[in-house]
C-alpha cells in the first residue's frame, strides 16, 4: 500500500508510528486468537439450536422429528459440523487461555505449537464426532 | 490534599471503566466451569443422537440431567453474554450503539435462557 501512513519514510506520518496489524504476516498465534473469537460468537449463536432442540424434546414426537427433518440435510448437517468444531476448538483454546492465566504457555515457540495443535485436534473432534455417528456407535443411550 | 473525593469513595468508582476485574473473573470462573459441563453435554448429545424423542425425555427427565443441562445452558449464556460484551467493547466506539447492544445481548441471552429452562421444567414433569 503506497499511502500506508506505516510506510517508513512516508512524509503524511510526520512522526514515528508503531507498526499494527496489517503489517504483520499473520503467525499461527494470531490465527488461533481471532478464532477463539469468531467460534465464541459462533457458538453463542449455536445456543439457540440448543434450545430449539430442548423445546423439540418437550413437544413430543411432532417437535422431535420437525427438528430431524431440518438438521438432517445437507446445510443443517453443515451447521451442526460447524457447532461441533467451534465446541471443540473453543474449549481447547480456551484451555490454553486458562493456562495463559495462570502464566504458562508464553514461551515463542510453545506458543506457535500449541496453536497448530488446537487447529488439528478440534477438527479432529470434530470429525470424530461425525464419524461415531455415521458408524452407529452414537445413541448409546438408548 | 487536592481531591475532595475520600480514598472509599475513590476506590469504590474504580476509575473510568466504572469496573474493576469483575468481569474478567467471572469470565475465567464459568470458563471453568464449562469445561466439565461440556464434556457432559457432548457425552448427553451424542448418546441421544440417531435415538427417539422418548429416549431423550426419559434422559433429560432424570433428575441429575435435568439440573447438569440446566447448568449447561446458563453457565454457556452467561459467559456468552461476557464474552460478547468484550466483543462489542472492542467493535464498537460510540456509547449509543454499544448501550443498545449490550441491552440487546442481555435481552436474547434471558430470552434463551428463560425458555430452554422452560423447556427443561416440561421435560422433567415427563
Amino acid at each position: 500500500m503506497a499511502d500506508n501512513p506505516q510506510t517508513p519514510g512516508n512524509p503524511a506520518a510526520g512522526r514515528p508510528l508503531s507498526p499494527h496489524l496489517t503489517i504483520y504476516r499473520w503467525p499461527a498465534t494470531m490465527m488461533t486468537s481471532i478464532t477463539h473469537r469468531i467460534t465464541g460468537v459462533g457458538l453463542a449463536v449455536g445456543i439457540l439450536i440448543l434450545a430449539w432442540w430442548l423445546i423439540a424434546i418437550s413437544t413430543g414426537p411432532d417437535g422431535w422429528n420437525a427438528f430431524h427433518a431440518v438438521m438432517n440435510t445437507p446445510p443443517g448437517l453443515l451447521v451442526l459440523f460447524g457447532i461441533a468444531w467451534a465446541l471443540g476448538y473453543h474449549l481447547l483454546s480456551g484451555l490454553r487461555h486458562l493456562a495463559w492465566d495462570l502464566g504458562y504457555g508464553f514461551d515463542k515457540t510453545v506458543a506457535e505449537r500449541n496453536s497448530i495443535l488446537v487447529f488439528g485436534l478440534s477438527f479432529l473432534i470434530a470429525a470424530g464426532i461425525f464419524v461415531l455417528v455415521w458408524t452407529g456407535h452414537a445413541g448409546y443411550l438408548q | 490534599m487536592s481531591s475532595l473525593q475520600t480514598p472509599l469513595h475513590r476506590v469504590k468508582g474504580l476509575g473510568a471503566s466504572h469496573s474493576g476485574t469483575g468481569h474478567f473473573w467471572r469470565e475465567r470462573i464459568t470458563a471453568a466451569a464449562l469445561v466439565p459441563l461440556s464434556l457432559w453435554f457432548l457425552y448427553a448429545v451424542l448418546g441421544l443422537a440417531g435415538t427417539n424423542v422418548v429416549t431423550a425425555l426419559r434422559f433429560l427427565a432424570m433428575p441429575w440431567n435435568t439440573l447438569l443441562m440446566a447448568a449447561f445452558v446458563v453457565t454457556s449464556l452467561y459467559h456468552a453474554a461476557l464474552g460478547l460484551q468484550v466483543v462489542i467493547d472492542d467493535y464498537v466506539h460510540t456509547a449509543g450503539s454499544k448501550i443498545m447492544l449490550f441491552l440487546l445481548v442481555r435481552f436474547c441471552v434471558i430470552a434463551a435462557g428463560s425458555t430452554c429452562l422452560f423447556a427443561l421444567l416440561r421435560i422433567a414433569a415427563f
